[in-house]
């Protein structure tokens, strides 16, 4: 009896701690499908002129996404100069000023998961009734503040987090040496959290810089080269999409081939950021 | 030695400034003296009325047993307790006369230094974690500061040890060096006064030892009040020691009076190790 | 010498005050802070704002109402209401118990090592653009679907309504699917943390009894983290509702509610998506503004509830 029913239970229990595991490979799994089969179709699609060639019409071959990757580049840098420095300076609120209790920072802490939480497309129609519409124009501009937008949550909150890394000790520290509050945090709380700071923010960049839908009617795209930032402008994500969804070979083609240099983008810049924060002093 | 940047705070007293009339000519040896100190976290009394005179280069030790008050005590003295929310301070803290409430919070920490519980160097290197203090207080000249970091690690007894490696991390250090950098940071700045809240209970009985005789010779420019939870370091080390109990100052006398001839029965009943 | 601190002017005061900083760096970074506040509440105003025409027309209809006809600026939300909604269901249907079962591998078997090399494979699958997946969805899951797992589902399960009907590759089927692939290392990672923070105690205790591992945690491990997972779970879901790109690029594009998890449907964001710059009235950028709107709403309750449930999580483990 104890034997029958001791067997059931070591059957059950192998297999299923069999099934995680193979669940787990699964999942992993899908990694190396995903980076392999983009790699075996972008590879062999990518040349120099993806690089460095405006897109050609259809039918015609050839041609690259040049464009695109300036376009990107444009708008990642007005993402940036918004999200890093009002997210920092906001963690550092949170962090440093705010404190645990009170209502400001409680309103704060919650609107920032809750920003946090809202679809990208929904940022996009807020871009687009705040920056376009008013204009009459789409611009590399509204993109990269849609994307800016997306950024702020995320930099804020991960500024914070690892500014509560740091040991109030650090803090007594300093102030007992006689270094004001603003002093210390500047001179001694954020240089022992850069790291962790930089790589969360270089984890923020690596996901905007694949978002579609906030530049899908803020940006627009463009098959050519925009001149200065209040134009139209191509990324490669909506060059991804917009190729992938044509009914045109070779635009697939060309869809693989910047799907291929935008994921491995993103994932070099994920590894690198991870690299950072292994080295960092508190986390 | 204590020729420092005119930026820095110095323990000359301003003529102008009126001195109480206590602190005149007797009792000139006292540097620092709190009159009725209550403090609160919350609604939570944690002191109760503390009257205590720290005496000009001397080392006053400051016993009990464990959440009696006297970190929490030693912590009021520069005001290092108001980095913490909800808290309180009632009474008089008098240096050199001066109320300290008056002073500018800043300046009082570079004449009150602290060292703490736990070595807390910065993550930065040796030089940089010494050179600390000096730039916060307005050095910029780099020989200068070279010259503090360098007379400070000689003082702190650990110059030897890392004049090889002044650019490395700090916290790569042992856990006693690390401390005596800490000291050597707090000395930087010139204080009149350094508070030490027990700072060996961290380390192993050598680097205690190394800490301890470090105090007597600082004891020559410093006036050092230490917190500390081990009887035989108060004994040692210190000539007055005070004893607190639950937020009181319980007695407080010469250490060799206090650990030979205590007049209170509580006193005695720790000393003998009765309790705590 | 210097003199004390004590007689400082207050014009000096002031200086030093300014030097020492705190006031200024508390007002730069409490408007940054602010800044977020603002930013959220325009966010809200401008949606209400600018969807307004379209909340007068068709009031509460709008979400009742089966027809998305942008030609003759008839605007229901219902069949795309219901095109987001059982995408999402799909996907948490696969995802949850899959990235669950992956979870407890990594928490509770591999060794530490293996499973943090594991754990950060799976924390980059969660780094990859969805527009990435939408590619792989369009041009690798679609046609082994086609050519593969429909033809055998319809042979064997053809019989359920919800396999029924033509299968052209663009499906919600697809959808699910992609969905569930992306939401999958989400659910992993976090699920494996609320785990991880499973007290070993419990596990000890119960191991000590004779139970098997297995027992130990499906019995005690799993409903002693239980609200952190359904926490993990809602946040997936949340993801879900609003993912846009790779929903957009499999599902079909076609507003009928259907029975079939094979036919086309479309979902909410998928429509904003295809239809916004190419809106050819204002009564039509109004609709998907207000679509934007609930969206939005949705994204919303389900996000707090989530950190409510997480929220408890914490409180519960102290």
């Amino acid at each position: 009896m104890t034997n029958t029913l001791s067997f059931r239970r070591r059957a059950v229990n192998n297999v299923m701690l069999s099934l995680t595991a193979v669940f787990t490979v699964l999942v992993v799994g899908s990694l190396f499908v995903i980076l392999g089969y983009l790699a075996y179709n972008g590879w062999h699609f990518l040349n120099w002129d993806f690089f460095t060639k405006l897109p050609t019409p259809v039918g015609e071959p050839g041609g690259g996404m040049a464009n695109a990757i300036v376009g990107s580049a444009k708008m990642l840098l007005v993402a940036t100069m918004i999200g890093v420095p009002f997210g920092f300076l906001g963690g550092v609120y949170l962090s440093e000023f705010g404190g645990e209790h009170g209502l400001f920072p409680f309103l704060v802490r919650y609107t920032t998961d809750l920003l946090n939480g809202v679809p990208s497309i929904v940022i996009g129609i807020f871009a687009w009734t705040v920056l376009v519409r008013p204009r009459h124009h789409y611009s590399a501009w509204a993109g990269g503040i849609a994307l800016g937008i997306m950024m702020v949550p995320i930099a804020l909150r991960s500024t914070e987090e690892f500014l509560q890394g740091v040991p109030n000790s650090m803090r007594e520290g300093a102030m007992a040496l006689g270094a004001s509050k603003a002093w210390t945090i500047f001179t001694v709380v954020i240089p022992a959290a850069m790291k962790g700071i930089i790589s969360g923010m270089m984890l923020d960049l690596a996901r905007v810089a694949g978002e579609t839908a906030p530049l899908l009617f803020t940006a627009l795209s463009s098959r050519y080269w925009s001149k200065g930032w209040d134009e139209p402008t191509a990324s490669l994500p909506v060059m991804i999409f917009n190729y992938a969804v044509s009914p045109y070979d070779d635009w697939h083609q060309q869809a693989w081939a910047a799907g291929f240099v935008l994921l491995a983008l993103v994932l070099l810049v994920n590894i690198i950021a991870r690299g950072v924060l292994s080295r960092a002093t508190y986390k | 030695m204590n020729e420092v940047d005119g930026t820095a705070v110095r323990m000359v007293q301003d003529p102008t400034q009126t001195i109480p009339a206590e602190a005149t000519k007797p009792e000139m040896k006292v540097q620092l003296r709190t009159e009725g100190v209550n403090f609160y976290y919350g609604k939570y009394q944690a002191l109760h009325g503390i009257d205590l005179d720290v005496y000009r280069h001397k080392i006053t030790a400051l016993i009990g047993p464990s959440g009696c008050g006297k970190s929490t005590f030693l912590r009021t003295l520069n005001r290092i307790c108001e980095t913490i929310s909800h808290t309180r301070v009632e009474g008089k803290i008098l240096l050199d006369g001066e109320d300290v409430m008056e002073l500018d919070v800043t300046s009082l920490r570079r004449r009150v230094g602290m060292v703490f519980q736990r070595p807390n160097p910065f993550p930065k290197s040796i030089f940089d974690n010494v050179a600390y203090g000096a730039r916060i207080n307005g050095l910029h000249r780099q020989k200068r500061i070279r010259d503090i970091v360098e007379e400070s690690l000689v003082r702190a007894a650990l110059f030897e040890e890392v004049k090889d490696k002044l650019q490395q991390s700090a916290l790569a250090l042992s856990g006693g060096q690390q401390q005596r950098l800490c000291i050597a940071r707090a000395l930087a700045v010139n204080p009149e006064v350094l508070l030490l809240d027990e700072p060996c209970s961290a380390l192993d009985p050598i680097a205690t030892a190394k800490i301890e005789e470090l105090l007597f010779v600082l004891k020559d420019t410093c006036t050092m009040v230490m917190v500390t939870h081990n009887m035989q370091q108060a004994a040692r080390t210190a000539e007055y020691t005070g004893f607190f109990l639950l937020g009181r100052l319980i007695e407080f006398d010469k250490t060799d009076t206090i650990f030979r001839n205590p007049s209170k029965k509580e006193t005695e009943d720790y000393i003998t190790g009765r309790f705590g | 010498m210097a003199t004390s601190q004590a007689v400082v002017r207050p014009a000096n005061r002031f200086f030093r005050r300014v030097r020492e900083g705190n006031e200024i760096a508390y007002t730069i970074t409490v408007i940054c802070a602010a800044s977020i506040l603002l930013v959220t509440v325009l966010l809200v105003f401008q949606l209400w704002n600018n969807s307004g025409i379209a909340r007068h027309k068709f009031g509460w209809s709008f979400i009742g109402s089966q027809t998305w006809d942008p030609v003759n600026e008839d605007f229901g939300a219902l069949p795309l209401a219901f095109g987001t909604l059982v995408s999402s269901a799909l996907a948490l249907l696969i995802a949850v118990p899959s990235g669950l079962m992956a979870a407890i591998f990594l928490a509770e078997l591999a060794p530490p090592k293996a499973s943090d090399v594991l754990t950060f494979l799976i924390e980059l699958l969660a780094a990859v653009p969805s527009v990435i997946y939408g590619l792989l969805g369009i041009f690798l899951l679609v046609p082994i679907l086609k050519d593969h797992v429909v033809p055998v589902l319809k042979s064997t399960l053809g019989w359920l309504p919800i396999f029924s009907g033509p299968f052209y590759g663009y499906s919600m089927l697809a959808a699910g699917l992609v969905l569930a692939i992306m939401i999958i290392p989400f659910i992993v990672s976090v699920s494996r943390e609320v785990l991880l923070a499973v007290p070993v105690e419990q596990r000890e205790a119960a191991l000590g009894l004779g139970a098997t591992r297995w027992e130990a945690t499906w019995q005690i491990v799993i409903p002693y983290a239980s609200r952190g997972i359904y926490g993990s779970i809602f946040l997936a879901l949340a993801r879900a509702l609003g993912e846009t790109m790779a929903v957009t690029m499999v599902i079909g594009n076609n507003p009928k509610i259907a029975m079939s998890l094979l036919a086309p449907g479309y979902s909410i964001a998928a429509v904003i998506a295809n239809e916004f710059s190419e809106a050819s009235s204002a009564m039509h950028a109004a609709s998907l503004t207000e679509l934007g709107l609930v969206l939005f709403a949705i994204t919303v309750i389900i996000n707090g509830a989530a950190r409510l449930m997480m929220l408890t999580t914490a409180e519960h483990a102290k």
